[in-house]
């Protein structure tokens, strides 16, 4: 089965054992929101980083699909492909 | 056996735009800096439980990009621990989520292990484990007033917390809406804001929608509060009933801060602001002011304090700590932080040039637990 890779920027990747991705097995197209449930299912800080409470990406943290950033698709629900790769990457923000 | 040192020594924690410094000394005139902690998130509240063995720092922590949380440690910021699932989430069904952590509020010793919190959304929180699981206060989020509260230029924050010896009696503060009182432990609320005067509505006596920037309670007085108000100095003797305005004898009537004395009747310090036009000290001249008859009259304290000074002073960028006499910190926005062994009398600078400071607690640990743990955080290779 082949697996979708999420890419975590290096500061999040302590989050996660300290791993610079993570990968969840698919036989078929899944939304964001499913990917990043099964990613950071045995991360929950890592997890309350990318997503608020309410389930909500963080307005400054954002999720490449095929190279488009995911609020220009479908936002958590844009599908993913067995196979493809998912890029986490924090926008500009900040002084 | 080596010489053990068993005097007191002195924490202070800086929370700053980006990140946490800790200063330590065992005079109150030495002090050694250390961090950040946290760099490049802000920490916007602090709070020092000393109720148990060990002192506890806990922090709110907000990254602009990866969201608020809550942090402690144990064993004076050597190491810090976060919550798995995070200390403070907003229940399903409110729809809301946390953006920002104002205020941390250890409660009394009679009360161990519990904290209040003070958040935006405009909410409080309470834990009784020692910060690290907070409930959300239902009665003031659904207190019918809460769509109509609303956000000052910093957020829509429940920014301070107060709560009496018996702990039936809580009162907050928020930013804006003004001061809320319960008298059943925070089960329920009321708007308690009369005589507290806003320049910003058409109604200048409203029954809520203040902005409030802080309210003290006098440790000796039971039912004695202060509040720094936006415009508006003022004092309440009867549990906020009735709130009368002692900002005669200041230069300025603007301002943030609000301190009390941990022990003493009638003293609280302020640290006034042009206007809410003009954020600056007054004449640029930085100074700090004490009442010690319970606002009939002020004195100015600037001993120590630089001739010129352009920078405000948050809310919660000033502390007392515990000693005797008392200690007085505080910091500016531009990253100047001093401190007084004497009550204002005189201070020191014991920072400057870091980044915008947002919260200042201090607090007095003993000499056997500062030295023990940092022999701990020596022997374990993890840096103090």
């Amino acid at each position: 089965m082949p697996d979708i890779t999420v890419v975590l920027p290096s500061v999040l990747q302590p989050l996660a054992g300290g791993q610079s991705y993570l990968t969840t097995p698919a036989d078929g197209a899944v939304t964001v929101e499913s990917l990043l449930d099964a990613v950071t299912g045995d991360y929950p800080v890592l997890a309350r980083r990318i997503r608020d409470e309410t389930g909500s990406l963080r307005r400054y943290v954002n999720i490449y699909v095929n190279g488009e950033e995911v609020r220009r698709l479908k936002g958590l629900d844009t599908e993913v492909a067995a196979g493809q790769e998912v890029l986490i990457i924090q926008s500009v923000a900040g002084g | 056996m080596g010489f053990m040192a068993t005097a007191e020594s002195y924490v202070l924690a800086i929370g700053t735009k980006k990140g946490l410094w800790l200063a330590r000394s065992t005079d109150r005139k030495e002090w050694s800096l250390s961090g950040p902690h946290f760099l490049m998130s802000e920490i916007p509240s602090i709070g020092i439980d000393t109720r148990g063995d060990n002192p506890r720092i806990m922090v709110g922590v907000r990254s602009e990009h990866w969201g608020p949380t809550v942090a402690h440690s144990d064993d004076l910021g050597a190491t810090w621990t976060e919550p798995e699932q995070g200390a403070i989430k907003f229940p399903e069904g409110t729809d809301a989520a946390l953006e920002r952590i104002w205020q941390i509020y250890p409660d009394s010793a009679s009360r161990p292990g519990v904290v209040w919190a003070g958040c935006e959304p405009i909410s409080v929180w309470k834990s009784t484990d020692g910060g690290e699981h907070f409930e959300l206060n239902r009665g003031l989020w659904d207190h019918p007033h809460r769509s109509e509260w609303g956000a000052g230029y910093g957020g829509a924050a429940a920014h301070s917390i107060v709560v009496n010896p018996s702990g039936e009696n809580v009162h907050v503060a928020m930013s804006t809406g003004g001061v809320y009182r319960s008298l059943d432990g925070g089960a329920s609320w009321e708007a308690r804001n009369k005589g507290i005067q806003v320049r910003f509505m058409p109604d200048p006596y409203p029954e809520f929608g203040q902005c409030v920037h802080k309210i003290a309670a006098d440790a000796a007085v039971e039912g004695r509060l202060y509040a720094q108000n936006h415009h508006g100095v003022y004092r309440t003797d009867d549990n906020g009933e009735n709130w009368i305005s002692i900002a005669d004898g200041l230069p300025a009537d603007f301002g943030f801060v609000m301190l009390t004395h941990p022990r003493r009747e009638g003293t609280a310090w302020v640290i006034p602001i042009k206007a809410d036009s003009e954020r600056i000290p007054p004449d640029g001249r930085l100074a700090v002011h004490r009442t010690d008859d319970a606002g009939e009259s002020w004195k100015r304290l600037d001993v120590g304090l630089p001739d010129h000074e352009y920078n405000a002073v948050l809310r919660d960028a000033a502390a007392v700590d515990s000693a005797e006499p008392t200690g007085v910190y505080f910091g500016t926005r531009g990253g100047s932080v001093y401190a007084s062994a004497d009550e204002g009398e005189s201070f020191i600078e014991v920072a400057s040039h870091l980044p915008d400071v947002l919260c200042i607690r201090a607090a007095v640990v003993s000499g056997d637990v500062a030295a023990e743990l940092a022999a701990a955080a020596a022997t374990s290779g993890i840096p103090a």
